[in-house]
Parts: C-alpha cells; sequence; structure tokens
C-alpha cells in the first residue's frame, strides 16, 4: 500500500489544487497512468500514478488545495488488487451507484469544481457524482456498507457490481434477509443501457472530444476501452479530411471545454506570479553570465532541405529540432551545464531532459521537457517537440513532461529577434538561447558570401561555471551543427 | 484535386490557420500582409498548416514553395494555379 501524493510539477511548485479524479477507488491503475487532473499556478496538468494497484480511498476532495508531497489517495498494491475497494470503511454504496450513474467527471463539473475556494467538499449523498472524500481520515460510521442506500451487501459484491456496471438497487437478493450475493451479481442480467467497458481516462477523453464509446472497439482488458483506442477513433473519426497521421489530434482541443480557458484572467494573472516569483529568485541569486556566438546554419538547411523534399509534411523536420538536438548532446559533453545548484553545490545530472520554453498565445509561457533528448535521434526530438508545443498551448500536459528539467532552452528566432540573453530557471545553472536564422555576410576561407546563421547564447550560473566551460559548450553545439546528419 | 476559384482558396486557408490558432483574427490580416506575423504563427504552427492545407487541397507543398504562402493573396493563388494546372 503506498500513498499517492501530490507531485511537484516544477522547481517553483509549493501547492497544487486538486482539479478532478480520474479514477474511482476500486480502480486498476497501472504505473503511467493518468489518475488526476492537477492545478499549479500556470497550468492544469495531468498527473500520473508512479505506483500499479488498486486505487483505495481518496484522501483530498476536488478543489482542495494541498502542499506538495501531501497524500491524495491510497494505491493498495497489486496483491491487494482483488480485495474490495472499501474495506476500510469506505462508502461504497454511494461509489458503487456513482459508477453505475451517468458519466462522472465531466469537464464543466471539474471547473467548477476549480472555483470553489479551498474548503473540502461536503459529504456526498447517494446518487451524487463523486466519491465523498475530502480531507478527513477513516469515513465516519454512517457511511459504512450500505446504510446509505439502504442495501444489504458486502463490500466485495459492491466492487463486482461496480465492475460490471450494476446498479445494486436494481438487484434482487437471494441471500438471507435479502441479501444481495455474489452469485446475484454474477447472473444479472447487465444494465438495459449497457455501460461500455473503459478506462475512466478513455471516458473523459471520449466525452471531451464527442467520440462515442460504445463505437469504439477496446484493446484494454476484457476488451476495455482504454485511452489509446479513443485517441485512434479520433483518427479515423477525422479521416478523409486529414489523413496524416495524428500529430494534429491536438486540434480537436479547441472545442473541448478545457479548465485552463474557464477563466483566463485568473490564470493569466497567476501564472504571471508565478514566472515573476521564479525570475525574480533567479535574478537574486544566481551570478549569470552570459556568452553568445554567431552559427552558420548552411550545412543544416542543405540537409533539412534533402530530407523534406521527400517527406509528406507531417514527416518534416524544422531546424529547431537540431538546435535541440545539438543543444543536448553539447550539454552531454560539457555536464557541468546540466544540472542543479542545490545546498551550495553543482551536482551533474546522469540525464539530459530540455525544457523547452513554450510562449503561450494568451500570455506566459510553460518550459515543458524533452527528457533524453541527447538520445533520441532528430526525427523523435521533432516528433516529441511538435507533440509538447501543441499540448502546452491546449493546456494538456502531463505531469512527467512538466517536471526533470536540467537545462532550458529558449528559441524566440519566431518573433524575429536574433539574440536572447535568458534567464536561468532555478535550480537548473544554464539557459540556451537561439534567435531567428536569418542571411547574412559571411567570411569563410577567404571568400565573402551570403548564409543563413543563427545567434546562440548561453546564460550561465557564475557559482557553477566559468566562462571557459560555457565557451566550450557553444564551440560543441557549433561544431555538432555542422553534420545535422550525424546528429 | 479540384480546381478552386479565389473565395475556395481563401477560405481553405482560413480554416486552416483558425484549426492552429482558433481565436485567429482575419480582420487585422490585409490580404498583403504577411500572415505569419500578424497572427504569431511560428515554425511548427506554419508547418501544421502546410500539412492542412495539403491534406485538404490535395496540393503538394515543398519546402521551396514555401515562400508562396507569405501573404493571404499569394497563398490563394499558389493554391488556384496549382490545383487549375497552370505553372
Amino acid at each position: 500500500m503506498t500513498a499517492f501524493t501530490m507531485p511537484s510539477l516544477g522547481a517553483d511548485m509549493e501547492e497544487g489544487v486538486l482539479h478532478e479524479w480520474l479514477v474511482t477507488p476500486g480502480d486498476q491503475v497501472h504505473k503511467g497512468d493518468v489518475v488526476a487532473v492537477v492545478e499549479t499556478d500556470k497550468a492544469s496538468i495531468e498527473v500520473e500514478c508512479f505506483a500499479s494497484g488498486t486505487v483505495g480511498r481518496l484522501l483530498v476532495a476536488p478543489g482542495a488545495r494541498v502542499p506538495v508531497g501531501t497524500p491524495l489517495a491510497v494505491i493498495e498494491g497489486e496483491a491487494a488488487a482483488g480485495e474490495p475497494a472499501g474495506a476500510q470503511g469506505e462508502p461504497v454504496a454511494v461509489g458503487a451507484r456513482a459508477k453505475t450513474g451517468r458519466e462522472p467527471a465531466v469537464p464543466r463539473l471539474r471547473q467548477k469544481a476549480a472555483r470553489r475556494p479551498r474548503h473540502a467538499p461536503k459529504s456526498t449523498h447517494a446518487g451524487s457524482q463523486k466519491e465523498p472524500t475530502g480531507q478527513r481520515t477513516p469515513a465516519p460510521p454512517e457511511h459504512s456498507a450500505g446504510h446509505d442506500s439502504g442495501i444489504v451487501t458486502g463490500p466485495l459484491v459492491r466492487h463486482l457490481a461496480a465492475l460490471r456496471g450494476l446498479d445494486l438497487a436494481t438487484l434482487h437478493g437471494t441471500g438471507p434477509g435479502g441479501r444481495i450475493t455474489r452469485a446475484d451479481v454474477e447472473h444479472a442480467a447487465p444494465p438495459i443501457t449497457s455501460r461500455v467497458r473503459a478506462t475512466p481516462y478513455a471516458r473523459r477523453l471520449a466525452h471531451d472530444f464527442g467520440i462515442d464509446l460504445s463505437a469504439v472497439r477496446g484493446t484494454g482488458d476484457g476488451e476495455a476501452v482504454r485511452a489509446a483506442d479513443v485517441r485512434t477513433a479520433m483518427r479515423a473519426d477525422a479521416g478523409g479530411e486529414r489523413p496524416e497521421r495524428g500529430l494534429l489530434d491536438g486540434d480537436q482541443c479547441a472545442h473541448a471545454p478545457i479548465a485552463f480557458d474557464s477563466r483566463p484572467d485568473e490564470r493569466r494573472e497567476a501564472m504571471r506570479r508565478a514566472i515573476a516569483d521564479l525570475m525574480s529568485r533567479s535574478k537574486r541569486e544566481i551570478p549569470h553570465y552570459y556568452l553568445s556566438t554567431t552559427i552558420d546554419l548552411t550545412a543544416v538547411e542543405d540537409w533539412l532541405r534533402r530530407i523534406n523534399r521527400d517527406r509528406p509534411p507531417a514527416d518534416r523536420l524544422v531546424h529547431a529540432a537540431l538546435l535541440l538536438k545539438a543543444t543536448a548532446v553539447a550539454a552531454r559533453e560539457v555536464p557541468s551545464l546540466n544540472g542543479y545548484w542545490r545546498n551550495n553545490g553543482f551536482s551533474s545530472a546522469s540525464e539530459v531532459n530540455l525544457g523547452i520554453a513554450v510562449s503561450l498565445r494568451q500570455g506566459g509561457l510553460l518550459a515543458p521537457v524533452i527528457h533524453r533528448a541527447d538520445t533520441l535521434p532528430s526525427d523523435a526530438v521533432m516528433a516529441r517537440l511538435k507533440d509538447l508545443v501543441q499540448r502546452a498551448r491546449r493546456g494538456r500536459l502531463r505531469g512527467s513532461e512538466t517536471t526533470g528539467a536540467t537545462l532550458t532552452v529558449t528559441n524566440l528566432g519566431d518573433q524575429g529577434v536574433e539574440a536572447v540573453f535568458g534567464v536561468i530557471h532555478p535550480p537548473q545553472v544554464a539557459l540556451v538561447g537561439f534567435g531567428a536564422v536569418v542571411e547574412r555576410p559571411w567570411a569563410a576561407s577567404g571568400m565573402l558570401g551570403v548564409r543563413p546563421v543563427v545567434t546562440t547564447t548561453l546564460a550561465a550560473d557564475h557559482r557553477a561555471t566559468d566562462g571557459a566551460v560555457g565557451a566550450r559548450f557553444l564551440t560543441a553545439v557549433d561544431r555538432l551543427l555542422q553534420k545535422p546528419e550525424e546528429l | 484535386m479540384k480546381p478552386l476559384n479565389n473565395a475556395e482558396a481563401l477560405s481553405v486557408i482560413k480554416e486552416s490557420i483558425t484549426r492552429i490558432i482558433p481565436d485567429a483574427d482575419f480582420t487585422l490580416v490585409e490580404p498583403d500582409d504577411k500572415f505569419r506575423d500578424v497572427l504569431e504563427l511560428d515554425s511548427l504552427d506554419f508547418l501544421s498548416l502546410i500539412e492542412l492545407l495539403s491534406a485538404r487541397t490535395g496540393v503538394q507543398i515543398d519546402g521551396e514553395d514555401y515562400w508562396q504562402l507569405t501573404t493571404l493573396s499569394d497563398a490563394a493563388r499558389f493554391l488556384i494555379d496549382r490545383t487549375t494546372g497552370r505553372p
């Protein structure tokens, strides 16, 4: 049994609002499954589970603001998978009914929950859609099994009924005193509007994107519909109009009610504050030094032109992908710029995880992370970049994608400036900036020509490194970009 | 590939941009403005636009053609020429 805790979704995050549960007690979860949506000052983040098992009690209710590290739910170990979720006095009757009821946790509900101030919600009554949780420890005795609904049965049977999508109230009990037995549940006809087996996340995606779950072919356990199946269906849905593979899937989010958009002003202010705090801390604590060099991109542009020629637009690369890849490889070569300054000392990171500064159209920015970017082929870096930028802008990043950056890159080239001297994101010790790719007169081997060039800058923490190290890094980036085919 | 007239070409371009930037305000964009600058399409957005335009019109758009997609009127002209078989 482990506690699923409020994750830290960025170096600057101290607390978060549990925005929505995407699971209910009794659900099987696997490591990496998205189980909840957490709101930070910057964004709504889909948070993944870091253990496998069965969801036990939910300890924090939607709308509650809690510090990082607060237990949010109990995850029962694999061994306990068969045990009923309600074993510890969970008000399972309500849970079971909620499960068989209409769609739980629709986004509209989510927005309301978000607007609600910090208090824990009222105790839930039978028929309500959400698990009653709040921050209280074991539920009060009057919630013990069966009391609310007047249905007499054990927690195991309730769990079974919930799994099969049956409403216990509609079952005829054949046990002693009209008690509903396991056999009653097993022999019960499926509900008239038979509920499609689906993971909670799949259900939410389907709802958001208007996909009919019953029309989706499930590939999960017992043909349960998984999120991936919904995505496949979305792609098929988009069909003839967009035959290319699904890189534009995020498009459809435009029409989905996203919490992010529900109160743009508040969001903008909160994000402004978060950026202000982090950047103030950076300038207060970090003695920055800055280096700049201009890199000839002729080789990169030639190579891109060559490989993009035979590719459909969906598979083409932009030079940003190569700039990122070169940065990641250079960071591996110069590890003293890749890591964290903590407790008056530098520790280099074992992986190169690039934070990518993404400006949002409504203002503000996020820095989603491409993990182990140095190990990915350029095509993979490009795919990750497209995906992350798109989802950062739509407010659908995952927890693991917002954390762990060891070095951040900002690319202001598209805004038309030639150079950007950035502010380091603490506790990182460096930030790499790329400006616009521009044509400039360029002297090489005694000849003057016109070449595409990019101004590359490094802002680095003078506590961790000296200028010579920074210079070595920029030189490495330049060298790597002269052989794009090897990146 | 269906031949497009000017109105159709413009509408497929605007619809495609709207897919990428849902709140794009075309009243700000004059026919001869560089729409990428006005609407703030970055290089990833532009690639998405190429992808959408290719898929919707059937026109193959290569890297060499990108410069013809700088303004709305140029882009419309490009799509008309390619869908009507003009060079």
